[in-house]
């Protein structure tokens, strides 16, 4: 529990002695002292068994719903007094003043809520069947009221805590995305109300009963959504067991191409398949043989032809992956050039799919700003430089300008450098098809014919740069 | 289609044969209400989802419908409708809502139908028998337990039934068929029992809004279930696709996960092994051979079989090092660090999984994607004759059965 400062303090304070007064002054005459019991019960377990709704610990309980049934069937004090059980709140962890702030906060808004409801036009008891449709209004006005002074008297303290200040207004958007569809489940308070008069309290178990499997079942789908990123990230990472040095790139290239995707502004999922597009978009490298991966020298055309064919290779792997439609694009165009001399297909300028131009861009801008075995990293504004140089040629001048923009705002995490497995030497390649400034060079056949090149078996000898060797073929 | 769901089918055909007719001819006791959950009930046979492993359920229709065989007031008049009405109405409804289906050129299973529709059968005849005392009409509290026995019952029902028809078709035990069954219903069972329960007891109060008003809870049920269903099939075909990787790099011969995932698999279900555990046994399958990617250069054939001890112990143990970093298949995981021990009869051995990984991928690595069976039978003796105790006699066994099953049935 932080230290609180003063203002935080004064605040806490009055929000309990409002909280405290608004009971014992309160009439008491007309509360079904029973329905109270029940509903009070039943808060405490509603609160007592929150559904975890995603992966970062938030929880949601069916208390707001519990509170507006009390509204309706026990009018302000009766509400007031259910609100306040929540300060008895059963899990362990709750220091003292946060629990008496909880109770006090939603015995108020209980109050509130329940003078709201009865200004509006309602009456406090159990409705009968002539009290439809008139309810309905004083209901809403209610449940408003109720969110309402929650929601303010939360951001209150959040922005008067001072660990969470700065990031406060952040939060506050947070609850603000927690209160709406709060709203919607206050309708299940009025049903819960409704359904009193004929099954008493067995109506809240009845009501709660599909709300609860309906959280339960949207947090299964998100725990398996993110079980699935996580799974996909694992197994592009054993891609990459290939090359040592290129650990992490695609998830690298995944976040770049998100970058420039959210800056661009594409829509949420299209953002979201570039982002599985960015992860996988190197899948294909495992088809071309290792041996060409780590060749020294100049590749002959066939091993040129090989590396070529990777976006393919790839796409022949992916394929069969439901959701990934215009990601397919993306993967297999992601070496055309703009100026049309890429490959596979050596598309030009708008007729390469605009995932395939992102990728393209961040692909190249990860390589360069990464380690190799044959030099070091370049820091990020020579990377961008050579980004601007090569943009209209290679690069797509749009999506070079959304990166460049984005990095203004968002650093970006130079990769650590990786350090070399104990006891083999590190497999490496000497050349990355990635990097725009030291393009692939292909040996031709006429030249071959006269080059006095030795051939060396290359799993005997791979380029140990401890050893102090230089790749061959650098003259 | 099988003797089983052939006999559902007829039994429930013939029930609504019976059902109409005497509709027809005593006529329909509140025409209102009846075109109402009709109504619903076409409504959630046309928006029916897919349950993970292949289950069709339709949520919204089965709580219409038993709704409306629970129904005993509606507004402040009584509901006298008789249970063959229900029964008719229903099966109406289901007709009507899987007409678009059908049209669509989708495919509709019948069985599942037919079964809902019994299930309904069975709490309207039972409620209808009950419903005709006093005491229930009287004392709410007691309405109310009867019609939550009956929805469990009813539920119960639908769930022997599916598993009978689940494990004559996978060739699964019953035991095991049915605990799936129970496992995987349970929630969307009891979202779907307490909303029909709460509507038949809101229809007194609201009317027939109570319908529209009540159906929302399991319609977000429904859909977070339906998006639930998707991301499994995703995941499923991530990984069948990334586990294809060693296959393109050519370390591994063209299809072979697949094919020992799909053996692990039947092993598995004619070892009585549960969903849960057969869906970490395929993940563990497609993936067994992703530590293969570390190596310099492919074995040749990429049969692990051949290699020695020691380095089919470090593939496994790469192979796992990779699938830990999911951080979410801790348990596939394990099952793959373990598949090439041996293993020798010693307490407690390599889990269950491991072994039959094991078994699946020395009988594919022997077989490939021949189907003569002659070879078939030469790589089983050779696992059966396996001296140094490295195959488990009771998954060869499996094995064995398995293969046999296969080859006959080409």
């Amino acid at each position: 529990m932080p230290r609180l400062s003063w203002a935080a303090r004064i605040y806490v304070g009055a929000v309990v002695a409002a909280g405290g007064l608004v009971i014992p002054l309160g009439p008491f005459g007309g509360i079904a002292w029973p329905t109270l019991v029940v509903l009070a019960a039943l808060y405490l377990i509603c609160e007592a068994s929150p559904v975890p709704i995603s992966p970062r610990k938030h929880t949601w309980s069916a208390g707001s719903p519990v509170i507006l049934a009390a509204v309706v069937l026990l009018g302000p004090v009766g509400a007031a007094i259910v609100g306040a059980t929540a300060a008895f709140n059963t899990r362990r962890d709750l220091h003292v003043v946060r629990r008496m702030f909880n109770g006090a906060m939603w015995a108020l808004a209980a109050y509130c809520a329940a003078s709201a409801y009865i200004a509006a036009g309602g009456h406090a008891g159990v409705p009968t069947s002539t009290s439809f449709p008139a309810i309905i209004v004083p209901f809403a006005v209610a449940a408003i009221a109720l969110g309402l002074v929650n929601y303010v008297l939360v951001i209150t303290v959040l922005w008067l805590t001072p660990a969470e200040g700065p990031s406060a207004i952040r939060s506050g958007r947070q609850v603000l995305a927690a209160f709406v569809p709060d709203l919607g489940y206050a309708i299940f308070g009025l049903m819960m109300a409704a359904l009193w008069r004929v099954v008493g309290p067995f109506s809240a178990v009845l009501v709660l009963v599909p709300l609860y499997v309906a959280r339960w079942a949207v947090a299964q789908y998100v725990a398996q959504q993110e079980a699935h990123a996580a799974t996909m990230a694992a197994l592009c990472q054993a891609v990459e067991t290939k090359d040592f040095y290129t650990r992490g790139h695609s998830e690298r290239v995944s976040k770049a191409s998100v970058m420039i995707a959210r800056e661009i502004g594409f829509r949420a999922e299209r953002v979201e398949a570039i982002r599985h597009a960015g992860m996988l978009h190197d899948i294909g490298k495992l088809g071309v043989p290792t041996m060409v991966l780590q060749k020294a020298g100049a590749l002959t055309e066939e091993e040129f032809a090989a590396i070529q064919l990777h976006p393919m290779r790839g796409l022949e792997i992916v394929r069969e992956i439901g959701f990934l439609d215009e990601a397919l694009a993306g993967i297999m165009h992601h070496h055309e050039r703009v100026d049309g001399k890429g490959y596979p297909l050596g598309l030009a300028g708008d007729e390469i799919p605009e995932f395939a131009r992102v990728i393209g861009v961040a692909d190249a801008f990860d390589s360069m700003t990464s380690a190799r075995s044959y030099r070091g990293a370049r820091p990020v504004e020579e990377a961008l430089a050579e980004l601007r140089k090569w943009s209209g040629a290679q690069f797509d001048p749009v999506m070079v300008d959304a990166f460049v923009a984005a990095l203004s705002r968002e650093r970006w995490q130079l990769p650590k450098p990786v350090a070399a497995p104990e006891g083999q030497p590190a497999p490496a390649t000497t050349q990355d098809h990635d990097d725009p400034t030291t393009p692939l060079r292909v040996v031709t056949r006429g030249w071959l014919q006269g080059s006095s090149e030795p051939s060396v078996p290359l799993h005997d000898q791979p380029p140990n740069p401890s050893r102090g060797d230089r790749p061959q073929g650098r003259r | 289609m099988d003797s089983g769901q052939l006999l559902l089918i007829c039994a429930a055909g013939m029930l609504v044969v019976a059902a109409i007719a005497q509709t027809a001819a005593v006529g329909i006791t509140g025409m209102r209400d009846a075109v109402a959950f009709g109504a619903l009930v076409a409504l959630g046979e046309l928006f029916r989802i897919t349950l993970p492993g292949n289950r069709e359920s339709a949520p919204i229709a089965t709580a219409g419908a038993l709704a409306y065989a629970l129904l005993l007031r509606v507004g402040d008049k009584p509901a006298p409708h008789s249970a063959m009405q229900v029964i008719a109405v229903t099966a109406v409804g289901m007709v009507v809502g899987a007409l678009p289906h059908l049209a669509a050129g989708r495919a509709t299973s019948i069985d599942a139908m037919a079964r809902r529709l019994l299930a309904v059968a069975v709490v309207a005849f039972l409620f209808g028998r009950l419903a005709a005392s006093t005491q229930i009409r009287g004392h709410w509290w007691l309405a109310l337990a009867v019609m939550a026995v009956l929805v469990a019952v009813a539920f119960l029902a639908d769930a022997v039934i599916a598993a009978l028809i689940r494990a004559e078709a996978l060739r699964a035990r019953f035991g095991v068929a049915l605990s799936d069954e129970l496992r995987v219903q349970a929630p969307l069972g009891a979202a779907v029992g307490a909303s029909a329960m709460l509507i038949a007891i809101a229809a007194e109060v609201m009317g027939l809004a109570a319908l529209a008003v009540f159906i929302a809870p399991l319609l977000v049920t429904q859909l977070a279930f339906r998006r639930y269903a998707g991301i499994r099939v995703t995941y499923l075909q991530t990984v069948r696709a990334l586990s294809r990787t060693t296959e393109v790099s050519g370390y591994v011969e063209s299809g072979h996960s697949h094919r020992v995932s799909r053996l692990a698999l039947a092993v598995g279900r004619e070892l009585g092994m549960s969903e849960p555990a057969l869906l970490e046994l395929e993940y563990a399958a497609l993936m067994h051979d992703i530590g293969q990617l570390a190596l310099p250069g492919p074995i040749p054939g990429g049969a692990t079989v051949l290699v020695s001890p020691a380095d089919q112990a470090q593939i496994a143990e790469l192979g796992a090092a990779v699938i830990r970093q999911a951080g979410v298949l801790d348990g596939v995981a394990e099952i793959v660090r373990r598949q090439s021990e041996p293993w020798r009869g010693t307490d407690p051995g390599p889990p269950m999984s491991s072994r039959i990984i094991r078994a699946a991928n020395g009988f594919d690595d022997l077989v490939g994607s021949c189907t003569d069976r002659e070879r078939a039978v030469a790589a089983l003796e050779r696992l059966r004759l396996d001296t140094s105790a490295e195959y488990d006699p009771g998954v060869v066994e499996a094995l064995s059965r398995v293969a046999g099953r296969r080859s006959s049935a080409r």
